[in-house]
Parts: structure tokens; sequence; C-alpha cells
């Protein structure tokens, strides 16, 4: 019996890893856009610790 | 013993990605994003896009967390029933353990994302239906009574309220009109699915109605919650999420549907047997159809421009 270096379990933990890794990604991306759109909105104050000091 | 025969029952046991979504219920989530978003787009206030795709996606993870727990908790009595012996976990491509680390996470993941995205009332309102899915519903009463549907559909007609609550931050009317909508349309829509699945219920010793109280009640009770349900429908045209389009939208599906659940109530099981479960199987599909128009409508409404005469 010889061993396979590429087996269906390594092709299945691949598909796993880029998909985890792709929805990571994916996911800091919605983070960052709504960080963008929640600081231009028009409600939006910068906290003002720094004047009162 | 050497490496390969070492790995192989491993290798029966890893998960694909797909089995770890097929554990969030994908069909489920479905309705609860069209349900979120109608809500959402019904209300009488813009949101930025990127907040509502933000929004929307995090109630959709919250109805996919929910989906898991309740995989990992009825993963006994899936096993057992036709229609879900074919779950990850009962097929063994997941484990139970798996879906509840899976589940509990996802759910702390998208209530405190939803804090974040949207507002602290619609979070709140995520995490409660997420806790009466599990514990209220598949916990607690699905096992207990055979009212477990009534009760339990309160947890999937949340979604437009939070929908409504991410647009406007608090609670209206409309809201708990569209929440009615699904909650009085969840037990005709199960109690005819309990009709044609016969001995599924029995099996698995969950108490359906059709189980405790027999067939011919079912029937009954199906047009039982319909009446009230078309009375409604059709009353909600003339909200604020109504109008003529949802109107005549409500009057053909109401009529259809007092139809079907008149025919069901009519017919004996001899009859039904005869033809193969022909008319609860019409009035399950015409379910399906029935809610997805429904909120179909109150959507296109909410796009038009409002000038529609007395609905202004």
């Amino acid at each position: 019996m010889t061993i396979r270096a590429e087996h269906e379990i390594h092709q299945r933990r691949k598909g796993r890893n880029v998909g985890v890794g792709l929805m990571l990604g994916g996911f800091v991306v919605l983070i960052l856009a709504l960080t963008f759109v929640k600081i231009t909105g028009g409600d939006f104050e910068m906290p003002r610790i720094e004047e009162g000091q | 013993m050497t490496d390969i025969s070492y790995q192989a029952p491993s290798q029966e046991t890893e998960a694909s990605l797909g089995d770890y979504f097929a554990l969030m219920k994908p069909r489920v989530m479905q309705l609860v994003v069209f349900t979120a978003v109608v809500g959402l787009l019904a209300a009488p206030v813009n949101v930025h896009p990127v907040i509502a795709f933000a929004s929307i996606l995090f109630v959709a993870i919250g109805a996919g967390a929910s989906g898991a727990l309740n995989m990992w908790w009825d993963a006994d009595i899936d096993g057992v029933m036709k229609r879900t012996a074919k779950r990850p976990i009962p097929a063994g491509k997941v484990t139970p353990d798996e879906a509840k680390v899976l589940g509990f996470a996802l759910s702390g993941l998208s209530v405190m994302m939803l804090a974040l995205s949207a507002n602290l009332l619609a979070a709140g309102l995520l995490a409660f239906t997420i806790f009466f899915y599990i514990a209220i519903y598949s916990m607690w009463l699905k096992r207990l009574t055979p009212q477990n549907i009534v009760i339990g559909g309160a947890a999937g007609a949340f979604p437009p309220v939070i929908g409504w609550v991410i647009a406007t931050g608090s609670m209206s009317v409309e809201a708990w009109l569209m929440f009615a909508l699904i909650f009085m349309w969840t037990p005709p829509h199960f109690w005819a699915l309990a009709l044609f699945m016969k001995s599924d219920y029995d099996d698995a010793g969950v108490p359906m109605l059709t189980v405790t109280h027999g067939r011919k009640s079912t029937r009954f009770h199906i047009i039982a919650y319909t009446v009230p349900l078309v009375v409604l429908a059709v009353g909600t045209a003339f909200s604020g999420v109504g109008g003529p389009i949802y109107l005549a939208t409500a009057v053909v599906l109401n009529a259809m549907f007092l139809k079907g659940a008149y025919d069901i109530w009519r017919r004996d099981e001899p009859q039904a047997e005869a033809d193969g479960y022909k008319v609860e199987k019409t009035f399950f599909r015409l379910s399906l159809w029935y809610l997805f128009l429904h909120f179909g409508a109150i959507l296109v409404e909410a796009l038009l421009p409002a000038a529609w005469g007395i609905w202004a």
C-alpha cells in the first residue's frame, strides 16, 4: 500500500481553511466599512477628553 | 498500527465547510433574512446600505447559530425522523459538541456585532429570539406540549421586528403586525406537514397535535387558526405597511388559503390516504408561497412612492 501525499481529507481541510480565511477577510473588510460609515456619519462626535485636560 | 489506519476514524468525522453551513439551517436563514430585510425596508427611516447589510448579516448569523444549537439539542430525535435523518449530526458528519460550540460562539458574535452596527434594542431582540428558540421551544416545549408549534412560532416571527428596530431603534404596531402574520401562519403550516409526514413525529415521541389529539382534531385546528390569520393578513393592508398591491395580493392568497384549510377540514383519513395526501401537500406548498408573497407585497409597497390615496 502506498501513502498518497494528497488524500481526499487534505482537499477537504484545504477547502475548509480557504473558506474560513475568506470569511475572516470578509469580516475585517466589513468592520472597516462599518467604522468608516459610522465615523463619517452626521451624528458622530469625537470624544472630548483632551479638551478638558 | 500504521499512520494510515490510525487516521481512518478521524477521516469519517472530519466535516467540510458545507457540513457546518448545513448546521445553520440555510433554508430557515433565507426566510429570516427575507423577512428581516422587509421589516428594515418597510420602516419609515432610511438606513445606510453598509449598516443595513451588516446588520442583516448579523441577524442571519444569529439565526444560523440558533439552528446549530437546535441541531445539537435535537440530534437524538433528528436521527429517528425521516425528514431530518440526513442532517449533519445524525449523518455522522459533525459531532454534537462541534455544533454546540459553533452555535454558542456565533450567537455571542452576532448579538455583539448587531449591537455595534445597529442598536442595543435590536441586539437584545436577537438575543431573546435565540434564547426563545433554544431554551423555550427546543429544550422545553417541543417535547412537552402539542402547543409547541404555536408558542415556538414566535421565534420565527421576530426577524421582521428586528429589521424594523434596526432602522428605527424602536418598535411600533406595524412591526408587531408583521410578527403576528408569521406567528399565526406557523401552526397551520406545520400541522399540514405533520398530517402527511405521518409517523415521523410519532416515532420520535414529539407530542405533535396529530399524535396527542388525533388527525381529525388537527384538521379542525388548521382551519381554526386560518380564520383569524385571514382577518389579520387582510387587515394589515390598512396599516402603515399595507397598500393596494398588498391588499390585492392578500385577498387572492387568503381566499386560496381559506379554501385549502376548509378542504383539509372536510376530509378524513381514508380520503387523504386514497390520494396520497394531495390536498394537505398542496396546502403546505401554498403556505410557503403565502408567506413569501405577503412579505413580497409589503416590500413592493415600501419601495413604491407613497402616493396611494387612502394609504398615502
